[in-house]
């Protein structure tokens, strides 16, 4: 059984991260959005908690920064969900493509 | 010692009177309002003749001198230790004597005009902007600083603009108050460098203490005004000029006269209280008040003060015996009244015997208040009567007003020097100064004490004689009591005023000066007068062809006569034509393409470039977001890359 090594780890994140970008860039969906801005934030969380462990294994700045963002990407959805509903009260639609007036 | 309360209460009465009725008057003293502005101001008068009576005979005088008391200084706005902006009030024989004759004036004024403004729709108006001048006027006579007496001056000026332009609803009393206060205020910028000048070489804007400095040789305050120079002129007498020139502009001195003769536009009274008595000698009472500085240390601005006034003592007595408008000739003879009292002063040394043109001055200003405040408001009474101040309308008015026709008559003689009126006297002692210092003024004051006899009495033919018919016959009488009484109470001023003994009381140094009488001496000026009278009387008396004769045989001078000698249309010449096409059209230009293209070039250089970028605002959230990650990329790859 391989260990595995920061690199495989990153490699994963890198993935996450982009994976979350197209979804974020392809759908139009709000919610599908909201859920692969979660993917890029947990790459990230990844991307710490992987620094940490392998290259300052005996400090926990890293872990830390990882529950910031977790309690962050939380309130972050809170706030995201409700824009997305009253979206959806007043255009009866959440698709990103009806929410263009927003920008007046 | 002055009573200090008191004589802040003559200044500040009149000033309560316009905070009141400007206020309050058209709410609450629609009628009373010229009764309470004639009160306040009675005992303003009475406040001033005490004071007067107290300065001149019981505390005025220490050894024999009378003293320059400064019972009230406050200091306001303090520069630098030395330099300070003080209000105060100074206490000597010239500013008492104002106080007298402007408090006094004032109130002959304010019971006029409740006749003669009888009815009037902004009667509280008007009676509260009389207060403000009285104030204003008041307030500069007592000046102890000399940039107090700027305040006030220009607070005069303000006055003098609202009064003039009282009838508001008449476009040439609006042209009139304009150019009033243009061309004041034009003279008033050389006043305010001048005061700069003089304020930075003695290091002091006190009165007092400015005298002191700039008349001792010794001290370095002196010795560097009289070394800087600008244009091979000391600093100090460029001082002096420039101040001459504020006090030229609100005395009407040639060429700053051009104001005061359309200044003619406002109501009667107020031609009388601000032509007559009291604005237009603001300037020399300035020029009396620097009169040590003038006469010790800088006689060539002295001489300055002299030829102008005796130039346009001259120019405008020649106008005036031109003129149809019985208030031109009265606003012309002011003219050449002022410019008796410039010369007298210009003529003058300082102290002693030498000092006689200055007491001269001070004394004719005494009588000439006297005097021609008696003619205006003569001629006020006049216009009452028949509507018109042309003289062609007038004419043989002695029988149906009798009181005016003899104050009038006393008003004239007094104005024309004959024995025993109050000119004579005041005249008397301006060309003996002037026969003692300066000959070639001396014959020019002689032509012109011949010239205002002329033209007085022309005038008081013309309204008084002539015609024996009167056209229009509405004989509603002459005016009520309100407008005789001042009338008959300057009559009795003008006849008598000539036998104080002005030189006892105001002298250049404060001395006592002994003005004789010399009977030699005033033969030739009261016969060049009776001269005049005659040739009047045998003009205008009769209606006659002789004035149309004389006018066409003396053709090209007496159009350049009657038509000011084109002054007004020099300078119209020369605001329209020169500074309008050469400066103010290249500047509107510049101002229109330069300067506004470069606030319009930003305008739309900024709109043009938010108009490019504002496509970026798509509300597409997902094009946002490719852009941020661009730039997150495009940064990462300049620091991976190029930075390193």
């Amino acid at each position: 059984m391989i260990q595995p090594g920061l690199y495989h780890i990153l490699f994963i994140s890198a993935a996450l991260f982009f994976i979350g970008v197209y979804g974020f860039f392809t759908r139009r969906n709000l919610v599908t959005m909201l859920m692969s801005v979660e993917l890029i934030l947990n790459s990230v969380n990844l991307n710490f908690i992987a620094f940490n462990k392998y290259l300052w294994f005996d400090k926990m700045d890293g872990l830390f920064f990882s529950i910031f963002i977790i309690a962050i990407a939380a309130a972050e959805a809170a706030v995201a969900i409700a824009i997305i509903i009253n979206l959806y009260r007043s255009h009866k639609s959440i698709d990103v493509e009806q929410a263009e007036e927003l920008r007046y | 010692m002055p009573n200090t309360t008191l004589i802040l209460l003559i200044i500040l009465l009149p000033l309560a009177g316009f905070v009141m009725l400007g206020i309050y008057g058209r709410k609450f003293f629609r009628n009373t309002s010229g009764v309470i502005a004639t009160s306040l101001l009675l005992l303003s008068t009475a406040l001033a003749f005490y004071t007067a009576y107290g300065y001149f005979f019981k505390y005025g005088k220490t050894g024999g001198v009378y003293q320059k008391l400064v019972p009230l200084k406050y200091t306001w706005l303090q520069f630098s230790p030395g330099l300070s902006i003080d209000m105060g009030i100074i206490i000597d024989p010239i500013s008492v004597m104002m106080l007298v004759v402007v408090t006094f004036v004032s109130l002959m004024v304010h019971v006029f005009s409740l006749g003669y403004m009888k009815g009037d729709e902004r009667f509280p108006t008007y009676y509260a902007f009389l207060g403000l001048f009285t104030f204003s006027m008041l307030g500069l006579v007592v000046s102890s600083n000399i940039f107090q007496i700027y305040f006030f001056w220009e607070l005069v000026g303000v006055s003098s603009f609202l009064l003039i332009g009282y009838h508001y609803d008449k476009p040439s009393a609006v042209a009139a108050c304009k150019k009033a206060f243009i061309v004041t205020r034009f003279a008033d910028v050389g006043f305010l460098i001048g005061i700069l000048v003089l304020s930075y070489s003695s290091g002091t804007l006190d009165f007092n203490t400015l005298i002191a400095t700039l008349t001792s040789p010794q001290t370095n305050e002196y010795k560097n005004a009289i070394a800087a120079s600008f244009l091979g002129i000391s600093a100090l007498t460029w001082g002096l000029v420039l101040v001459f020139i504020g006090a030229a502009g609100k005395s009407a001195m040639f060429p700053l006269h051009i104001w005061l003769p359309d200044a003619m536009e406002g109501p009667t009274p107020v031609s009388a209280l601000i032509h007559a008595a009291t604005m237009v000698v603001a300037g020399v009472f300035l020029v009396a008040r620097l009169f040590p500085v003038f006469a010790i240390v800088v006689p060539s601005a002295l001489n300055l003060v002299a030829y102008v006034g005796a130039f346009s003592a001259l120019f405008a007595a020649v106008i005036a015996c031109t003129q149809t408008d019985i208030k031109r000739v009265l606003a012309y003879s002011t003219m050449s009244q002022i410019g008796y009292m410039m010369f007298a002063l210009g003529v003058s040394k300082y102290g002693g015997e030498n000092g006689l043109g200055y007491t001269a001055s001070m004394f004719h200003l005494f009588t000439h208040a006297m005097f021609k405040a008696l003619l205006f408001l003569g001629a006020g009474a006049v216009i009452h009567f028949v509507h018109s101040n042309e003289m062609k309308d007038m004419g043989g008015l002695r029988k149906l007003m009798p009181i005016t026709h003899l104050t009038f008559l006393i008003g004239c003689l007094a104005i024309a020097g004959v024995p025993p009126f109050a000119g004579f006297f005041s005249k008397e002692e301006i060309l003996l100064a002037a026969y003692q210092h300066n000959q070639s003024i001396y014959w020019i004051a002689l032509i012109i004490s011949a010239l205002t006899a002329f033209y007085m009495f022309r005038l008081y033919f013309q309204i008084f004689w002539n015609k024996e018919h009167h056209p229009h016959g509405e004989h509603h009488g002459e005016g009520g009591l309100s407008m005789m009484m001042p009338l008959v109470l300057l009559a009795i001023g003008a006849a008598v005023a000539g036998f104080i003994p002005f030189g006892h009381f105001v002298s250049s140094d404060g001395t006592r000066l002994d003005t004789g009488f010399h009977l030699q001496f005033s033969i030739a000026p009261v016969a060049l007068c009776l001269a005049g009278i005659f040739i009047a009387m045998r003009l205008y008396k009769k209606q006659n062809a002789m004035p149309q004769k004389l006018a066409a045989s003396l053709k090209g001078f007496y159009k350049a006569a009657y038509h000011k000698f084109y002054i007004d249309e020099v300078y119209h010449f020369i605001t329209k034509k020169i500074i309008f096409n050469l400066i103010g059209r290249p500047a509107a230009w510049f101002d229109k393409y330069i300067v506004d293209g470069l606030v319009n070039a930003t305008g739309n250089g900024t709109e043009d470039f938010s108009a490019t970028i504002k496509k970026f605002q798509s509300g597409k959230v997902q094009s946002y977001a490719i852009y941020f990650l661009a730039g997150a990329i495009g940064l990462a790859l300049l620091f991976i890359y190029i930075w390193k």
